[in-house]
């Protein structure tokens, strides 16, 4: 476990430092004059102008050399400084904080959700064979196939115009929560359901698991005993993988439901060309991104404590 | 596995304590949907600062300005309750209401409207262009701001969101906006940038009081939102509506949708020094060959938003009321074409002097109506022989290209009412530089220079009208800038509101004359 953990750690310094410098040269990289770009995010289109994008490169001093403002920027980060937004001028920890609140409540949400999901319906598809399993494929597959705002459109038509259970769009209550994290989760399950169940079918079909049957256990012991284990395993890990990709990938929800997630907000600052926002958006992530790995690898770990032996014996 | 059990139970306990901790703090300072009238619009906001989205904070009624336009852009009354023009509008003298509070309860004063005014000076905005020599206190509610030239616009200046009056300790001694205390019958409440933001009625106002405790703004990024949003009655009033959705929207009981024409023009910028465009009939062909009409109906699905001049009639001084739409207009456009010498070939496309008639046109995502009226753009100007190349791009392009004169053709959506007075906009539009980063490139006319500086000069209103027809005419004749149709602004408002109206100036919700019906 210690391995694991300094591991981990040394991903996590070369995580941050690789993910600022990257994302620092791309965005320089990219072309266009990033005065107009701030000054249009800052003043709205109707007011953007030359006399705008002149206040904005001396405010920030955009001539400046760029390899001064990278070690500038490097210099603040040991000092765990973010900066500020060039667009809005406040803290970047402020609003990147506001961000990946609403991200993690979402996704945790959703990925909750899809567990409740994706774990009966893998087990069962797997348990009872062909018929159910035919069913429950072919609903993954329409469910995989549509793109995940179709999925938003039609809850929102049940149960915000049809139904009016929950609001349409917005945060701030549990009910706005509601039908973005529906979404995701039948979206996240339509994939994790067949992953629970192959790896459930592995497990039954295994040698030690029939034997198990075999020696007189009956079918629930069987299952409680040499079942849950071997199946989590590669059922936790995939979870992992999904909360990890939601976290940065669940731009159309946040969109459709006015839900103030880091995508979204990571996306506008892209646009902005706002660079301390996207800088770091994507350090958090990235630390994040290690830190949920960690976890996973923590859980398996604690699942089946023989990976980590045998990582043991070989270091 | 008894161990998995409880650990699942503890994960389970923590989710259920965080919600309950999270959402019960929420809740309880969250305004209900009875008491509050919530408002949804597509933009978003970032910044307290008025020089920033000042709109959006004079549209909730936060922010005021020392004076008021009507809807025919008239100056009208509001912090300042009268004013003089003097020495040929070269010292602007305003007399202060004497009963105006900020929101943190400080009267207003001379000084405090001096301090906001000088502070919107040194920030981007219409005032640091305006030619101001200084503003001084005469008295504690007297102002008086002296020009270097005379400036007949410098009222609509200050009606702009961007010389809105704030309390002097909102800002830091950078100038910095910290706090957002101003004079409006709402006060800030909640501030969730960029999607949210609640204000609370100011019992203390010096106006109409506001009869409803609450008001929301949430930004719906789509229009599907926004459009379900009016039909479940999550939002009150629902700005921006894809018109699309219009017949749907207009047959629900609970709702009542408005269509208000707003002065904002959907419009080509052209370089007039392109080799193609730089003469007259091949401006005026391009212009021609565009079928506005069909664009109107088919694209943009608003019938009767076709334009043939830049300012909608609204604006009666720049608006030319013996201008219609030419019939057999693609016909027109080729005789001018073949009048400078270009002619088809074998692919159907214009060519001259081994040249063919290419331009790419740059647009914007920010507007998506933009990027399909420019495909109807392509496909029309294919007919007349032009090869248009579409660029998709970020609306600074626009005045990057200006400026580094890589621009060939734009389509924007340009607000003639930013400022209330529309002399503004064309001013920087039309500079004797050739143009501005929103208007004409390397257009230079003397004509248009010498009229617009009169204009600058002139108060008779009769003269302005005159000189400003004769500016409307150039500009329709010469075609540096091609217009294309017309916004319509579509609101849907549940019935449970009475008392909507709606500015086209967009300067405020009047959320204060709104209540709910009981």
């Amino acid at each position: 476990m210690k391995d694991i953990l300094l591991k981990r750690l040394l991903q996590l310094l070369a995580v941050v430092w690789g993910v600022g410098t990257l994302t620092f040269i791309l965005m320089r990289a990219l072309p266009g004059d990033m005065a107009y770009r701030i000054a249009a995010s800052r003043y709205g289109h109707d007011n953007v102008d030359a006399q705008a994008a002149t206040l904005v490169r001396e405010e920030l001093g955009l001539d400046a050399n760029p390899f001064l403002l990278y070690i500038n920027w490097l210099f603040d980060l040991l000092q765990f400084k973010l900066g500020d937004s060039l667009v809005s001028g406040t803290p970047v920890i402020d609003s990147v904080q506001h961000m990946l609140g609403y991200s993690v409540l979402l996704a945790v949400t959703g990925l909750f959700i899809s567990i409740l999901i994706a774990i009966p319906l893998g087990l069962l598809s797997a348990w009872k064979g062909n018929p159910i399993d035919n069913a429950v494929m072919a609903f993954s597959s329409v469910v995989r196939a549509m793109p995940v705002f179709v999925i938003g459109v039609i809850f929102l038509m049940l149960f915000a115009l049809h139904w009016n259970w929950f609001p349409v769009a917005g945060f701030g209550t549990p009910a706005h929560l509601v039908l973005p994290a529906l979404t995701l989760a039948l979206s996240l399950a339509a994939v994790s359901n067949r992953v629970v169940k192959s790896s459930a079918q592995r497990v039954f079909k295994s040698s030690f698991y029939t034997f198990a049957q075999v020696k007189g256990l009956s079918k629930w012991r069987t299952f409680h005993r040499h079942g849950i284990r071997n199946i989590a395993l590669p059922v936790v890990a995939f979870f992992g993988i999904q909360l990890i990709s939601m976290i940065e990938g669940i731009v159309m929800i946040e969109s459709l439901f006015s839900w103030p997630g880091i995508g979204h907000g990571l996306a506008h600052a892209i646009f902005a060309r706002d660079i301390p926002v996207i800088q770091g958006a994507a350090l958090i992530m990235g630390v994040l991104f290690v830190l949920l790995n960690t976890l996973i690898d923590l859980l398996c770990y604690w699942i089946d404590p023989r990976a980590g032996d045998v990582k043991g014996e070989r270091a | 596995m008894f161990s998995a059990l409880r650990f699942l139970r503890r994960f389970c306990s923590f989710l259920l304590l965080s919600y309950f901790v999270t959402f019960s703090a929420i809740s309880l300072a969250t305004p209900t949907q009875s008491n509050t009238l919530s408002i949804s619009n597509a933009f978003e906001f970032n910044s307290i600062d008025p020089s920033k989205y000042g709109h959006v904070y004079t549209r909730m009624q936060i922010l005021e300005t020392l004076l008021n336009v009507d809807e025919k852009g008239n100056l009208v009354a509001a912090l300042a309750k009268s004013w003089q023009v003097m020495d040929e509008a070269k010292r602007w003298r305003l007399t202060l209401r004497e009963d105006v509070r900020f929101h943190d309860g400080a009267l207003m004063d001379a000084q405090a409207v001096v301090n906001s005014l000088n502070i919107a000076r040194e920030k981007h905005g219409v005032l640091r262009k305006a030619p101001v020599k200084s503003i001084q206190v005469i008295d504690t509610n007297t102002v008086e701001i002296t020009l270097t030239r005379p400036y007949v616009i410098l009222g609509a200046v200050l009606a702009h969101y961007s010389t809105g009056i704030l309390e002097p300790g909102s800002y830091n001694q950078e100038g910095e906006v910290i706090v957002l205390s101003g004079t409006g019958p709402y006060q800030l409440y909640q501030y969730a940038p960029p999607h949210k933001l609640v204000v609370k009625k100011f019992d203390n106002y010096w106006g109409k009081k506001a009869s409803i405790p609450y008001a929301s703004y949430l930004t719906g990024h789509r229009a599907e939102s926004r459009t379900m949003q009016a039909r479940s009655g999550q939002a009150d009033i629902v700005f921006g509506l894809n018109p699309a959705s219009l017949p749907l929207l207009k047959r629900l009981p609970t709702l009542t949708v408005h269509s208000n024409p707003i002065p904002r023009t959907i419009a080509l910028k052209l370089n007039s020094t392109h080799e193609f465009l730089k003469e007259i009939e091949a401006r005026q062909a391009l212009s021609l060959a565009i079928n506005r009409s069909g664009i109107a109906k088919g694209v943009l699905r608003i019938p009767g938003a076709q334009a043939e001049q830049l300012l909608p009639a609204s604006m009666a001084d720049w608006y030319l009321t013996d201008v219609s739409e030419s019939a057999d207009s693609l016909a027109q456009a080729e005789k001018l074409l073949a009048s400078i010498g270009w002619k088809k070939n074998a692919q159907g496309t214009l060519e001259r002097e081994g040249k063919a008639f290419e331009l790419t046109l740059i647009t914007y995502a920010d507007r998506p109506e933009l990027t399909v009226v420019a495909t109807a753009l392509q496909d029309q100007w294919k007919a007349l022989g032009v090869k248009l190349t579409i660029n998709i791009t970020n609306s600074s392009a626009i005045p990057a290209g200006h400026h580094d004169g890589s621009l060939e053709v734009a389509l924007m959506a340009r607000n003639y009412g930013f400022i209330a007075n529309p002399l503004g906009v064309i001013l920087s539009d039309f500079n004797q530089s050739g143009g501005g980063d929103w208007g004409a490139m390397n257009w230079h006319n003397d004509d248009m220079q010498g009229l617009l500086n009169k204009l600058e000069q002139t108060t008779d209103t009769q003269a302005f009208h005159r000189l400003s027809q004769q500016v409307a005419r150039l500009i329709y004749q010469e075609r540096p800038m091609i217009p294309v149709s017309y916004y319509v602004q579509q609101t849907a408002v549940n019935k449970r509101v009475k008392g909507f109206r709606f500015d086209p100036f967009e300067r405020s919700f009047f959320l204060n004359e709104m209540e709910f019906v009981k």
